[in-house]
């Protein structure tokens, strides 16, 4: 291994789903034998760095160089294991109808032909028992029968193992998400010592104190950049956590006082959420918009469906008062109905009282389509028009208008605004407002803190528990930051 | 906990070996002369081209895709094997060639165009029936007189057709439940993802499980008329259904790449029994296929009962 130029230099690196940037050129070195350090908010283009790096994702330009060799021009998942970079991704990416040992042969080529089942076995055991001792996992199980940590460590293990290719850079994306506090011990001593053996690694992780203490140098992300990179002794909690915000600059949010008076004291939900039912409960009055916040995944989405399921059946976690409607962030898979035009995407809410005996007049179905395309502003010629010749943002409008045109009393609202344009969010922002002045309640989870500005109160989730709930004027950046990394790892 | 997991696990395994010894004692019961030699040889002839046929489903299962064509592909090749085998056997060699590529190439149009498989294969099915009737547009033909020395083929003991369908099975279970690269196949269809991020192509993994497919329908196509001796483009129309349930009987799932050879095959047995059992019992032509559909569902039933039971723990 060339010690003498960096294991991996990335320069201008960019990449873009569609309209959404993902990263903005990225300039990033990883020295041999060293721990980098990544953090930065959901969405900060963390992962997608990972996985250009990995070669899963071709960037759409830049360079990217290994070991001083200039590999942008045919790069591919392969080449990345040639190279020897091997990633643990976030979502795990082992075949849970294989057993463990079968799943390291799925990484390594060179095992092959007769034996290569004791050679994975040994493999892979051996590197369980040197990272994890006392790990208690049986090599020969299925994948899908071991528990998500053990998977989470199986995973990591099989990444480090080495047969005829090189191992020179390690990718570990939220290694520790499913670990406890003793494995999790155990992989970041294990990492520093493959560190100190010439190995380099990135670590990418929320918890912020793993990466002051591990990390040899710590680069932040933020909107597809790097924005700030130092030695790791050079930046205190405080300093990483301002690093990855913005200067928070005051929007046109509305006067708190406003609002107040549309608020009644009339509690519309009441709800604890069941993955944690000691910690804290949420509670939101009549006509009151409550914001969901915290890192992306931690039982904000859940606690959306807890309530949604507890309007019809409540339980001794859920109370809820009227009739709930769910906002699909996910448009694709749980919003939009593919085949149907827009018109009917947006009243099949409203059914029940487009009827006329048994039947669904036709006219007023048209009537309700026309009335929330001028409403809403939906961009068409013609709502009879199917829903996919619309924008992403115009698809998200006619999903607010089949849940605002419906007669629910409280909007449950699921990161609703993911790859919608900034003209479209502020007219449904207003739209929000006002329909809570008429008396409805809005849950809303967000990923983007700024969106918080709207909202009158927020509750902010770590690992499926609330653990703060902030006030309108404590709805800034940094607090929210605050509160949603943990104190201690 | 561990042993009664173990327990559960190791039950559903032999669920298949079960129900294969069920129908085969009520059919020894049913009829006592059955117990044979002869009568096993008589009654289970047509499992091996059954049990290829599953294999070959089995195949296409595993990459989380169903073949609605393989019945009419069997017919197909029975006709082509009938016919230009027997008159011209280069010619009938190289439309044999063609068909495995034709089967790798529908996987290549279901991967790149992202279509359902259900709708490529039944699609696919009528284009097989139809080029069947095109080249015999009536029953007839002549199978090779190799083919129906192998299909006719006595051993000691044990009955040609269970030599067989165990041969079968060992020979795939090798190849896909052992090897490396059949770690791969299997892979492919648990986490096709993971597969993709560790490098491998999904479109090649998925063609050369459609060819072998493919090659298994042929065999399959090929044993069938060595024990008719003639062929029909209707013949295997049935396979397609056996295939599939013999698949699932033996243990398979429509997903996540979780088969068994071995199940497929006593799956097949199993079916295969079944028809002459309820020919035994008396049971009219026209009930057959609701019986053989409520056997089915009693094994399935058994197996959903083994599961629920494992998930509670």
């Amino acid at each position: 291994m060339d010690v003498s130029k960096p294991a991996v230099e990335l320069t201008a690196i960019a990449k873009s789903f569609g309209a959404v940037r993902a990263l903005s050129g990225v300039d990033l070195i990883l020295e041999p034998g060293e721990c980098l350090g990544l953090v930065g908010h959901n969405g900060a283009g963390k992962s997608t760095l990972m996985h250009v790096l990995a070669g899963t994702l071709k960037a759409d330009s830049g360079s990217l160089k290994i070991a001083g060799e200039d590999v942008s021009q045919a790069f591919s998942a392969a080449g990345a294991s040639a190279h020897g970079i091997r990633c643990v991704f976030q979502e795990l990416s082992l075949c849970p109808n294989l057993t463990i040992a079968e799943n390291v042969r799925i990484v390594h080529r060179a095992l092959k032909g007769f034996g290569w089942k004791a050679k994975a076995h040994g493999l892979i055991r051996q590197k369980l028992d040197e990272i994890f001792p006392g790990h208690g996992i049986d090599v020969d199980q299925e994948a899908g029968d071991l528990n998500i940590g053990q998977r989470q460590m199986a995973e990591i293990a099989r990444a480090f193992t080495i047969t005829d290719e090189p191992l020179r850079v390690v990718i570990l994306d939220e290694p520790t998400s499913s670990l406890d506090a003793v494995t999790a011990k155990q992989l970041l001593t294990f990492m520093r010592q493959e560190v100190a053996r010439g190995v380099s690694t990135i670590l990418i992780s929320h918890l912020l104190a793993d990466v002051l203490d591990h990390c040899d140098r710590i680069a932040v992300m933020k909107d597809g950049k790097v924005v700030a990179e130092r030695r790791a002794g050079q930046f205190t909690r405080n300093s990483l956590v301002a690093a990855m915000g913005t200067t928070v600059e005051k929007k046109n949010t509305p006067a708190a006082g406003s609002r107040k008076a549309a608020i009644s004291a009339a509690r519309a939900v009441e709800a604890t959420p069941q993955t944690a039912p000691k910690a804290g409960n949420l509670v939101v009055h009549k006509g009151e918009i409550v914001g969901l916040a915290g890192l992306a995944g931690h039982g904000q989405t859940r606690m959306l469906i807890q309530i949604f399921d507890g309007a019809r059946k409540s339980s001794a976690l859920t109370r809820v008062e009227g009739k709930v409607a769910f906002i699909a962030g996910d448009r694709q898979s749980d919003g939009i109905f593919n085949l149907w035009s827009i018109g009917e995407n947006t009243t099949v809410s409203s059914l029940e009282d487009l009827k006329r005996g048994p039947l669904i007049a036709a006219e007023r179905e048209a009537e309700m389509a026309r009335d929330w395309k001028e409403r809403i502003q939906i961009r068409t010629p013609d709502m009879n028009n199917n829903i996919l010749t619309l924008s992403g943002g115009n698809q998200q409008k006619a999903l607010f208008a089949r849940t605002l045109g419906s007669k629910a009393d409280i909007v449950l609202m699921d990161d609703p605004m993911r790859g919608v344009d900034v003209g479209t969010k502020l007219e449904v922002y207003d739209m929000i407002r006002q329909e809570a002045g008429r008396g409805r309640s809005f849950i809303w989870y967000t990923t983007e803190i700024d969106e918080l500005s709207h909202c009158d109160r927020a509750y902010i989730f770590r690992d499926g528990a609330i653990v703060a709930e902030l006030g309108p004027d404590e709805l800034t950046e940094d607090k929210v930051l605050h509160a949603s990394f943990a104190e201690s790892a | 906990m561990d042993a009664l997991v173990l327990n559960r696990k190791t039950l559903r395994a032999l669920l298949p070996l079960f129900s294969l010894a069920i129908v085969l004692f009520a059919t020894f019961y049913a009829q006592p002369r059955t117990m044979s030699y002869f009568g096993l040889n008589l009654m289970l002839q047509y499992a091996v081209p059954i049990a290829l046929a599953t294999v070959a489903q089995m195949f296409v299962i595993t990459v989380n895709d169903l073949d609605l064509s393989i019945g009419p592909f069997v017919g197909l090749i029975g006709c082509i094997g009938a016919t230009y085998l027997h008159d011209t056997p280069l010619l009938g060699i190289a439309a044999l060639v063609a068909c495995i590529a034709l089967y790798a190439a529908m996987a290549a149009l279901i991967y790149l165009r992202n279509l359902p498989s259900i709708v490529v294969t039944l699609g696919a099915s009528f284009v097989w029936l139809g080029i069947a009737v095109l080249i015999l547009p009536s029953p007839g033909g002549k199978a090779s007189d190799w083919l129906k020395a192998i299909m006719s083929l006595q051993v000691p003991v044990v009955p040609f057709p269970i030599v067989a369908a165990l041969a079968i099975a060992a020979l795939v279970h090798v190849g896909l439940m052992t090897s490396a690269y059949g770690v791969i196949m299997r892979g492919t269809g648990g986490n096709p993802r993971a597969m993709a991020r560790a490098g491998w192509s999904e479109l090649k993994t998925k063609m050369a499980m459609y060819a072998l497919a493919g090659v298994f329908g042929v065999l399959s196509g090929l044993s069938l008329i060595g024990l008719t001796t003639s062929a029909d483009a209707h013949i295997a129309d049935r396979y397609t259904l056996y295939a599939i349930a013999g698949v699932i009987l033996g243990g398979g799932e429509f997903v996540g790449g979780r088969v068994s050879p071995f199940g497929a095959v006593l799956g097949a047995l199993t079916l295969a029994l079944a028809g002459s059992f309820l020919i035994f019992m008396r049971i009219s032509p026209d009930w057959q296929i609701g019986a053989q559909g409520a056997i089915l569902i009693i094994v399935l039933a058994l197996r959903a009962i083994i599961s629920t039971g494992e998930a509670r723990r």
